[in-house]
């Protein structure tokens, strides 16, 4: 810059310059405003269409776990052609799929017609007009997607997807929080599955006692209040509408997570490592007993030979746990991908074939999909399948009843709460602080990021 | 505005140069051609700096709809709550960097420059260029593995501070040594070869003035090498400052290797590119990046001045 500023000046040909660099911005000033203009027309599916060609190439961004799936809607429909781009997904915070749709939006071309995420919270945004464009998702419940398919996703299956009653998204998984444990060392040391919160504190202070290095738990991850602070009823993200939510972590169901997570890893039960980290690889595998996580955990840490690969017959599975004096238990969700159709596709009829196929389809959700479909009639033989392998040392029912049991009351807003805790709250954690003293500052977090992307904050 | 002084040295400085030119006697088709290398510069600098700078300017006092809003964007960021960490974080960052860069620098360009030996100067300097080979980009990915300890080729040392995991390794106090670290080891060696060239460009007669006058190596670098490569050296500053200021690369890629325990809002220029592609608010981001332009512009008029890099001999 200073380089460029100096050399100008001293050119000394000011005029020239100003009038050059006038005429230049004015270009760039037009070719940035003479955008966006196809012509639309309304359409029938309750937003403006961009012209439809029907035997145009649609083109699909996927991450790399989903490529399978755009390889096995290729193989059931070889008529229908399609691109497709591999991205990160939006993974880790980096949200890329709302990066690139926004320069997409400025530019008034480019879109891809159909989108996978591993987010959830894309559709606070996605759903939204930006910057005077209309929204990048194509509203699915008037027409586009048939209501009977709709219907069958997994109850609040769609709650993610559905922004002022309508659906914008479709999920692709699901990842309700589940107690795992290794059935065959809980056996050998003659302990019972705990059936509360509390009861699974206690076990974990005798584990302490009796069998250090063993843990029933890990706290490093960012979705560490998903699975703990989500599931103990903790308004630490409800919200409430387009742009409001409200957080109270001074509640005294935080606050009993938090002191429980305090506890716990002061003794070592529950470490503070992320679960995908080499270390914790290689301090723990074979030495965890326990380990409330979301659905997904069986295939990417458990049952998976680059993590702690625990061979068949020993992973079991709980239902989520209660705290003492509920009526029932809540779960908390972590993540669970979603599909979006882009409103400015031109061929709604392909994209929306795609995005049904690689959310109903038994050719993907059954036969190759990772995860826990969240279309309840793929999700059944999912299961069966998954049973037959033999592989667990219990029912997976657990699982399938969790799918209910996500507490309704933490949102999906627009703003990560993943991201929060990381910047907020693991260095401190790490560091040695106790999490329930770092409350305030997760409130105080939380507010900040939800009033600059324009939460009013109750 | 603030620069005035500078540049009119600057400009006294250019058109001396143009006249002593002239009085050089230059065919005229020299001039002509010097145009023709000048013109692709020139208009790339056109499409690509000045171009999209003034866009910035136009950009960071109006709103979405063009309109014109006065300091509003400028009051909306300075009162972002993540501004003034992020000015803290660049901040420490460039203090502990630029110190870092000058003394180490200087020093081993110094120490090079005195050994006799021939091969062993000449390897020390390639040595010490290597790591700059690796664009930006792939050597920070380098470092992701040395600073976790469970990767990292130096895990000893890490375990030996008492860093046993790499959250551990990137707690917020530890970043801006971390990033000058890196920063160092990427962009010092660069500096050592061009610190290296401008000792070499000081007359032997000079030196060996010193020697015949019984200085030894250290009053001879302190009193005749050092005031001599003042205005190199303020020329690194002016440099580098420039390039510290826009820190990015390098919390951006450890905040994704972390999964966001570092921050993607540590920097100034993260938190503008949080403006334009996370928000959606090119107009702030534009004003952040304003702010750290007339903030650069000022630091680098101290070094400037200071360090007298538009004197004249």
């Amino acid at each position: 810059m200073v380089g460029i500023h100096t050399v100008v000046r001293s050119s000394r040909r000011s005029a020239v310059t100003v009038a050059a660099l006038g005429a230049a911005t004015a270009l760039l000033a037009l070719t940035g405003c003479s955008t966006g203009g196809s012509s639309t027309a309304n359409g029938s599916y309750g937003f403006p269409e961009a012209k439809q060609d029907t035997s145009s190439t649609i083109t699909v961004w996927v991450d790399a776990d989903r490529q399978a799936a755009a390889k096995a809607f290729e193989k059931a429909n070889p008529d229908t052609k399609i691109k497709v781009v591999t991205y990160d997904g939006s993974a880790n915070g980096s949200n890329s799929f709302r990066t690139k749709m926004q320069l997409f939006d400025r530019a008034g071309s480019g879109w891809p017609d159909v989108v996978f995420s591993t987010q959830n919270n894309d559709a606070a945004w996605a759903s939204q007009k930006s910057g005077g464009k209309q929204s990048f998702a194509a509203v699915l419940d008037q027409g586009l997607v048939p209501k009977d398919k709709l219907g069958n996703f997994a109850q609040g299956a769609l709650i993610p997807c559905t922004v002022g009653g309508h659906v914008f998204c479709l999920r692709n998984d699901l990842a309700q929080a589940v107690l795992w444990y290794n059935k065959s060392l809980m056996d050998q040391f003659g302990y019972v599955v705990p059936t509360t919160w509390e009861e699974y504190q206690a076990l974990g202070e005798k584990v302490a006692k009796d069998h250090p290095g063993y843990i029933i738990g890990a706290a490093g991850d960012a979705w560490t209040p998903e699975v703990y602070m989500w599931a103990s009823k903790c308004e630490a993200n409800n919200v409430t509408g387009p742009k409001a939510v409200t957080v109270k972590t001074d509640s005294a169901e935080c606050k009993r997570a938090a002191s429980m997570l305090d506890t716990l890893r002061e003794n070592g039960t529950v470490p503070v490592v992320s679960v995908f980290t080499p270390a914790f690889v290689k301090n723990y595998s074979g030495k965890i007993l326990m380990m409330p996580g979301p659905a997904w955990y069986a295939g990417a840490i458990f049952n998976n030979p680059q993590s702690l690969n625990v061979p068949a017959g020993q992973l079991g599975v709980a239902a989520p746990l209660p705290w003492k004096g509920d009526d029932k238990a809540v779960t908390g969700n972590v993540g669970g991908g979603t599909w979006f159709i882009s409103s400015h596709s031109k061929n709604l009829k392909a994209a929306e074939k795609l995005a049904q196929f690689v959310t109903t389809a038994d050719d993907y959700q059954v036969a190759l999909a990772p995860g826990y479909p969240a279309y309840a009639p793929a999700a059944k033989k999912w299961v069966s399948k998954q049973e037959s392998s033999k592989y667990y040392a219990t029912s997976l029912q657990p699982v399938v009843s969790a799918a209910s049991q996500v507490w309704d009351k933490w949102g999906y807003g627009l703003f990560s709460q993943e991201a929060i805790w990381a910047k907020a709250m693991t260095p401190a954690i790490t560091g040695g602080k106790s999490i329930v003293n770092l409350l305030p500052t997760w409130q105080q977090a939380i507010e900040n990021q939800a009033k600059v992307v324009g939460y009013k904050v109750n | 505005m603030t620069l005035a002084p500078a540049s009119d040295q600057l400009t006294a400085d250019a058109r001396g140069r143009r006249r002593s030119a002239r009085g050089g006697g230059s065919a005229p088709g020299r001039t002509r051609i010097g145009y023709v290398f000048v013109a692709l510069y020139t208009l790339l600098a056109l499409a690509f700096g000045i171009a999209p700078a003034l866009y910035a300017v136009v950009l960071a006092f109006t709103n979405t709809d063009g309109g014109f809003t006065g300091f509003d964007n400028f009051i909306k960021v300075v009162t972002d709550f993540r501004f003034w960490p992020a000015v803290l974080h660049v901040a420490a960052y460039l203090v502990i960097w630029l110190i870092a860069l000058v003394i180490f620098v200087v020093a081993l360009a110094l120490l090079v420059h005195a050994l006799r030996t021939r091969w062993l100067g000449t390897s020390l300097r390639f040595v010490y260029y290597l790591p700059g080979a690796l664009a930006g980009a792939s050597s920070v990915l380098l470092w992701l593995f040395v600073l976790d300890p469970t990767t990292s080729p130096v895990s000893g040392l890490l375990r030996l501070m008492g860093l046993d995991s790499f959250v551990q390794v990137i707690q917020p106090g530890n970043l801006p040594f971390i990033f000058a670290i890196i920063a160092f080891w990427t962009g010092a060696g660069g500096w050592i070869v061009i610190m290296y060239g401008a000792l070499n460009n000081i007359s032997t007669e000079i030196m060996e003035a010193a020697r015949i006058d019984g200085a030894n190596a250290f009053q001879s670098a302190l009193r005749i090498q050092l005031p001599m490569l003042r205005k190199w050296i303020a020329y690194m500053g002016v440099m580098s400052l420039a390039a510290g200021t826009q820190l990015f690369v390098e919390p951006q890629l450890l905040s994704q290797a972390s999964n966001a325990v570092v921050p993607n809002d540590y920097s100034l220029n993260q938190l503008a590119y949080q403006y334009a592609f996370q928000q959606n608010d090119f107009n702030g981001a534009a004003a952040i990046s304003l702010i750290l332009l007339v903030v650069a512009l000022l630091l680098s008029w101290v070094f400037v001045t200071r360090g007298g890099l538009f004197e004249k001999e």
